[in-house]
């Protein structure tokens, strides 16, 4: 009885050993994309901060932004979104399963993100109103997919 | 002893019956609505502030698609599924309703066949609505487009989906108490008419008591999100130390001051809140300044 019980402890631990290994599985690709969120998030940030007058209009530095912004479009992030790092399945994340479901028009909105950066990157080093026009689109693109496959908070 | 019990089930069945007769479905009387003209214009503004389309919607609709308000969205919860019905003017929806059905169920929660509502329908904030408003939104609504798709039932076990004990929920939660009082200016009472009545933020945001009912004095203190995973922000003035400019921004680009940029449900609160006039989101910043904080 004692042996019996003793193996079942022995599976209970590797068992939870196995689980707790599989949750940081994902945790460096998880960690990562964060990382990129928060680089778009200050790239953009930059650019609204002239686009609102906040900072001075600097055509090089807009530029320079737009350009970095389009390349951030352009990284395979394939590596960054395994199957089974969405919220249902470990922690740590708010990407939304529906993101990897069948169907998903995640692909439609990525182009959104990248085409609104590309006419950014025309617009952004002409001056301060080509850069208001653009600016809208670009802000718009983040929440195709925020909208549709982040979690709330 | 059977007599002791004879008395017992007897009275049993008046205690039910009386208490039936004292949570029965409320209506207003027919002269409520007297005098109050119908402006769709004014009510595309309840629309957009009421958040009508965000729920009523079928889920992946976008721009335009947004007005079909076919229903079928599924709304988690601790007591099942509520599966969120048709309402586009067709018969499949409310098309044979009056603007006084939609008082009703707006204010009271009660059904044009006198039934209750379920709560997920917020009418625990509508009822705050003006009746001017409910009257230009019916307006409103008559203008959208049909659509035939049939409304499906709740997916709400026993014993949640019996719409009779919804009486004694009522009887025990619903309030059209202000939630904010004392000496408010113009624009944090118009802002407070925005978040309390219609945007309904409290739904979300403040957190509930077993049986689902608001626990008031923790008024947009942030809860657990009802649909399993994650939380909903404390944006009371203790944790929302954004400044009004900051929250009008978020309120109209989604943008939060270090540019993350809103996602899941809040993502179509701003796509409503940016349909409103400015002066709106800013009266909802001064409001959510003035609210109580919780920590």
């Amino acid at each position: 009885m004692r042996l019996i019980h003793g193996f079942g402890v022995a599976v209970a631990i590797i068992a939870a050993a196995g689980a707790a290994f599989a949750a940081s599985e994902y945790e460096g690709a998880i960690k990562a994309r964060q990382g990129l969120m928060r680089l778009n998030a200050f790239t953009i940030g930059q650019m609204a901060a002239m686009a609102k007058g906040e900072t001075p209009y600097d055509a090089a530095a807009a530029q320079t932004l737009a350009d970095n912004m389009v390349m951030l479009t352009k990284l395979d992030t394939g590596a960054l979104w395994p199957a089974g790092s969405d919220n249902a399945a470990t922690e740590g994340t708010n990407a939304l399963p529906a993101a990897w479901a069948e169907g998903s028009d995640i692909g439609a909105k990525y182009m959104a993100w990248s085409d609104a950066s590309v006419a950014m990157q025309a617009a952004a080093g002409k001056d301060l109103a080509s850069l208001q026009g653009a600016m809208e689109a670009l802000g718009g693109s983040c929440g195709g997919c925020h909208k549709a496959f982040r979690a709330s908070q | 002893m059977r007599r002791w019990l004879v008395r017992l089930a007897i009275l049993g069945v008046i205690c039910v019956v009386a208490g039936l007769y004292l949570t029965r479905p409320r209506t207003f009387g027919a002269e409520a609505l007297a005098g109050l003209s119908a402006d769709p214009a004014r009510g595309e503004q309840v629309f957009w502030a009421g958040g009508c389309a965000s729920c009523h919607a079928d889920p992946k609709a976008e721009g335009d698609a947004q007005l079909l308000l076919t229903g079928g969205r599924r709304l988690e919860s601790p007591f099942g599924n509520f599966v969120v019905p048709n309402i586009s003017p067709s018969e499949q929806g409310i098309g044979g309703w009056t603007a006084l059905d939609l008082a009703n169920a707006m204010h009271y929660g009660t059904s044009p066949d006198g039934h209750h509502y379920f709560p997920a329908f917020p009418y625990g904030s509508y009822v705050k609505a003006t009746l001017q408003d409910i009257v230009d939104l019916k307006a409103l609504l008559d203008t959208l487009p049909a659509s035939e798709r049939a409304s499906e039932p709740h997916e709400v076990g026993f014993p949640f989906n019996i719409r009779a004990s919804l009486g004694g929920w009522k009887l025990l939660f619903y309030s059209d108490a202000l939630l904010v009082s004392g000496d408010l200016t113009a624009e944090e009472t118009r802002g407070r008419y925005l978040a309390e009545a219609l945007g309904h933020c409290g739904e979300c945001h403040t957190p509930r008591n077993p049986l689902g009912g608001w626990n008031r004095a923790k008024w947009l203190g942030g809860a657990p999100n009802p649909a399993g995973k994650g939380t909903i922000p404390n944006i009371t003035p203790a944790k929302l130390t954004w400044s009004t400019e900051e929250i009008v921004e978020y309120l109209t680009s989604g943008f939060t001051p270090e540019f993350d940029s809103a996602g899941g449900h809040m993502a179509y609160v701003v796509e409503n809140m940016s349909k409103l006039p400015e002066s709106d989101r800013a009266a909802i910043a001064a409001y959510l300044k003035k609210v109580p904080s919780v920590e």
